[in-house]
Parts: C-alpha cells; sequence; structure tokens
C-alpha cells in the first residue's frame, strides 16, 4: 500500500479562505494548525484511525496514534526517521551550524560523561532547590504571581544553572527570561513554508536572538576582562570562550541545551499547579504528603531523588492531560514500511503524545484529571509505554525526564510546604496558548499565595 | 518473576544499578544495562519494580512467571 491509500483527514479552515494569510494560502491543512493544532490531530485519529494522513504546504504529514503504530514510528533508527530535519522552526532560533539535537550515540556520550548523569543529580537537586528559595525570598506573606512569568523565570535559572553552571547563571536576571521567552513565542508554523519570512512575529523572534547573543557577549566581554580562573571554578562558557568560539555560535549552542528542559518545565510546572487548584482534594492529599514526608527535616535536595508517591502521580497526570509537545516529528529518509504502508522519502511522519495520551481504551476516563491511574495496579504509565507519551518514546525518550521529574518535585516541595495557594481567576479560564509551535500558558494566569503557619 | 531489559532503548542512564546493584549491570563498550539476574530472589520485588518504574527509557519490564 502506498501514501495515497492512507486516508486524509477534513479540512474545516479553507486554505483560500480571507483570513488566511497570502503566504499560507494553499497549504492545506497548515493554516488549521496554526490556529488549533489539537483539534486537528484528534480529528486525524477520529476520522482516519491509528494512520491518517494531513497536508502542510508541499509536504505530506502521516500522523500515528495508538501502541502499535506508535511502536513502528519510535522504534524506526534515525537513519530512516530523522528527527532534525523535521522542525523547521527551530533551525533560526538556534542559528546557524547549531544542530537540533545530537544522534543517540552522541547523546549518549554526553550522557554518559556529564550534566544529566545519574551522580550529577543530587548536585542539580541541591542547585534546584537554591534558586526556588531565592525565587520566593522576597515574596512576603501574601501577593499575586502569574504561573507564566513565575516558572518560565525559575527554568531559566535552573536550566542555566545546572547546564551552564553557576557563576553564568548568577549573571543573568528576570530580562533574560522575558528575552527568551520571545524567542520560543516565534515558533511559527508558517515556518513550514518560510522560516525566514518577512512576518511579525519572526522579526520579533530574531530580535530577541540578538539580544540574547549581545547578553552573552557582555558576560563574555567581562570574563575576557577578568582573564583566567582556576579550572574548578570554570563553567561551560568559559570552556567554549577556551576553544575559540564567538558569541553568537556560544549563544545558539546554550539555547539549544536550555530549550528542551525550558518550556517544558515551565508549563508542566504551571499546570500541575492549576490541576491541583482545580482539585482540592488532591492538592490536600500533597500537601499532607510533603508535611509528613518532611516532619522530620529532610532536604528537600535528598527527598527530591526519592519517591514522593502522591505529588508523582499529580505530575504524570498533568503531563498526560497536558503534554509540553503536542506532536513529535520526523522526516522519512528513505522508503519507509509503516505496517504495511510504503511512507515515502521526503514525507513527514508524526505522533502526537496529546492524542495518543488521551486515547479511551487504554486510559479510561481519558479526559479526567485521576492521579489514582498510577497507583499499583494500574500503573497507566508502563502499561501503556507507547501511549503514555508525554516524554515521547525510544531510544529518543527525553534524556532530561528525571531530571525534570526531580525539579518539579524539588519545586512543589518547596512551594507547597511554604505557601498555600488559590486561583484569582476563573478555573477554566486557564488555557494554552497552541497558536505557535512551541505551546506555552495564555496569560493571564494568576494566583494569590499565603505563607502557611509551622 | 523475570526481569527483562529492553537494549534498543536503553539510554544508558544507569539509575537501575543503583537501585538493584544485584540485579542490574552495565555494559561500558555498549553503553547499555546488562541484567545479571534474570529470576532474582523475591526478596529483591521492591528494589527492581523500583528500578523498572524509574527507568528514564522505560527499558526495564517485569514479567510474571506462569
Amino acid at each position: 500500500m502506498t501514501l495515497a491509500d492512507i486516508p486524509e483527514v477534513s479540512t474545516v479552515l479553507d486554505d483560500q479562505s480571507p483570513e488566511v494569510p497570502a503566504i499560507i494560502k494553499g497549504t492545506g491543512h497548515l493554516p488549521e494548525m496554526r490556529i488549533d493544532p489539537i483539534a486537528l490531530f484528534h480529528r486525524v485519529r477520529e476520522e482516519c484511525g491509528a494512520i491518517g494522513r494531513f497536508r502542510l504546504a508541499d509536504r505530506q504529514v502521516v500522523l500515528v496514534s495508538g501502541a502499535e503504530a506508535n511502536e513502528a514510528f519510535f522504534r524506526a533508527p534515525d537513519e530512516v526517521l530523522d528527527q532534525a530535519a523535521a522542525y523547521p522552526f527551530m533551525t533560526p532560533i538556534f542559528g546557524k551550524g547549531v544542530v537540533f539535537d545530537a544522534s543517540p550515540e552522541e547523546r549518549q556520550q554526553m550522557l554518559k560523561n556529564q550534566a544529566l548523569r545519574g551522580e550529577m543529580m543530587r548536585g542539580h537537586a541541591q542547585t534546584i532547590e537554591a534558586e526556588i528559595r531565592r525565587m520566593v525570598a522576597g515574596w512576603g506573606d501574601e501577593g499575586e504571581i502569574d504561573l507564566l512569568d513565575f516558572f518560565a523565570e525559575l527554568t531559566i535559572y535552573t536550566t542555566s544553572s545546572c547546564l551552564i553552571g553557576k557563576p553564568f547563571r548568577d549573571q543573568l536576571d528576570g530580562t533574560f527570561a522575558e528575552v527568551y521567552h520571545r524567542l520560543e513565542h516565534g515558533t511559527d508554523a508558517i515556518a513550514y513554508v518560510d522560516p525566514y519570512a518577512d512576518i511579525e512575529s519572526f522579526r520579533i523572534r530574531d530580535r530577541a536572538r540578538e539580544e540574547l547573543v549581545g547578553k552573552v557577549q557582555a558576560i563574555l566581554d567581562a570574563r575576557l576582562e577578568r582573564g583566567a580562573v582556576p579550572r574548578e571554578e570554570q563553567d561551560l562558557l568559559d570552556v567554549l570562550i577556551a576553544v575559540g568560539m564567538d558569541a553568537d555560535h556560544i549563544t545558539g549552542i546554550f539555547i539549544s541545551m536550555m530549550f528542551a528542559g525550558h518550556h517544558t518545565s515551565s508549563g508542566t510546572g504551571s499546570w500541575a499547579m492549576i490541576e491541583l487548584l482545580r482539585h482540592p482534594d488532591v492538592m490536600a492529599s500533597v500537601v499532607a504528603e510533603l508535611d509528613d514526608l518532611y516532619a522530620d527535616g529532610a532536604e528537600v535536595s535528598f527527598q527530591a531523588l526519592r519517591s514522593i508517591p502522591v505529588l508523582e502521580a499529580a505530575l504524570k497526570e498533568t503531563l498526560r492531560l497536558h503534554p509540553p509537545l503536542v506532536i513529535l516529528m520526523r522526516l522519512v529518509q528513505e522508503d519507509f514500511d509503516l505496517l504495511g504502508h510504503t511512507i515515502p522519502a521526503g514525507t513527514l511522519v508524526a505522533a502526537s503524545p496529546r492524542v495518543s495520551n488521551r486515547i479511551e481504551d487504554d486510559f479510561p476516563k481519558a479526559d479526567a484529571f485521576d492521579p489514582g491511574r498510577y497507583v499499583d495496579p494500574r500503573q497507566e504509565d508502563l502499561q501503556n509505554r507507547w501511549t503514555w507519551i508525554p516524554f515521547g518514546a525510544g531510544k529518543h525518550r527525553c534524556v532530561g525526564n528525571a531530571f525534570a521529574m526531580m525539579q518539579l518535585k524539588a519545586i512543589f516541595s518547596v512551594l507547597l510546604r511554604d505557601f498555600s495557594f488559590e486561583p484569582v481567576q476563573d478555573l477554566e479560564s486557564y488555557r494554552d496558548d497552541v497558536t505557535k509551535m512551541v505551546i506555552q500558558l495564555a496569560q493571564p494566569a494568576r494566583v494569590r499565595y499565603r505563607r502557611r503557619a509551622r | 518473576m523475570r526481569v527483562v531489559a529492553d537494549t534498543d532503548l536503553c539510554q544508558g542512564h544507569q539509575l537501575c544499578q543503583g537501585e538493584s546493584p544485584t540485579v542490574f549491570g552495565f555494559d561500558e563498550t555498549a553503553d547499555v544495562v546488562v541484567v545479571l539476574d534474570e529470576h532474582p530472589d523475591e526478596a529483591l520485588r521492591a528494589e527492581v519494580t523500583t528500578a523498572v518504574r524509574y527507568c528514564p527509557a522505560f527499558a526495564l519490564s517485569l514479567e510474571e512467571d506462569s
């Protein structure tokens, strides 16, 4: 069977309709993907089943769902399904010469050598605890925060400190997070037609990148002025300066290193808070668990690396319902057999965490927030390894997932023991902005905190 | 119980060795997990279960002997 035998999803937004920008007229489902990607991806499964098809300009996209098709997708070797070429909207953000993602072999080597290795986690846990305490140090007894602003800034500090080094992090302030956010927002799907198109959102993106390069240049200049420091005081920036890289290239590397761990953790932290506010009974059981766990003075940095079952279940359920990436794409490099269909080179193949995580047969009452799914004997994550995919699956499964879970456990250990939270807007008004490929919480997303009496 | 490791999925995090060092080893050349004890004693069930549950690559599973 060929590509043509795979059913194509219906069209709800005519690609010639007047509200469609000229640059993407005639691009098939691209106009809809820019407005409501989630409805599009769910409709593919509803109408076409486990293997369906839509079109982005001159590319056919085969969207798979369900355990069998997902496994075939996630197990395909890199030579057949290439990840780097599938995300054209990332190239201008990272800059020329900075790869989207290393090969599995390189990733494994990186993992072996440094930042994400299991034995490094204790140090990262201490760093994260210190960063979160620094963020709430000025909070006073009560006040209001915006979840996007708060988590986006916090995760800039934690990712930069853990992945690049504390000296670099200490030279950042809130403006770095603000500029970084504008960069993440420059991921309009119009990039599937032209990642350098002359549109407002790409101009903002390019300006933001220049601002980041400027900030890194200033830090770099100061380092050069200061001169060399002993090896044990060096961070990654010192190492890259020493090998002669310029600020533009270094900035690209830093952006790419921080990218995977930033908007993802920031969004998950925000949604975990929102879901806990929507489910006061779960909030109460998480707070009780934490109070009990830390009653004897245990350190957050120690405990975050260990089991915190009720909180973990709430975080997993948040990830299932609100996966930070709603679609994972690969570009077919050579004809690929997908469950009997021959998919030609040049086709995009994709899996959707958003769709698979809500398959009713695997996750009964799939739209309901139910942390009980992860308790023995249900274990709906382990039982559904190819459809419980907030971190993806297979060789490319998010290499930072243990780090991410540890970070979230540390953040909520500090926040929920020192403060109580309440919504200051309608609980249903918290929502995602899905108009960019990097999905972020829509503002306003305000909550009120009050220091707990202890 | 039987411990199964999918070395196509293993990313070499080595967390399982920390949880259950007599059941899981590591092949330094191939950078993947090695199951040292495929049928561990029932007394090790808790630690093996923890290793399976926290494997960052979802590469481990526990099958019941039938």
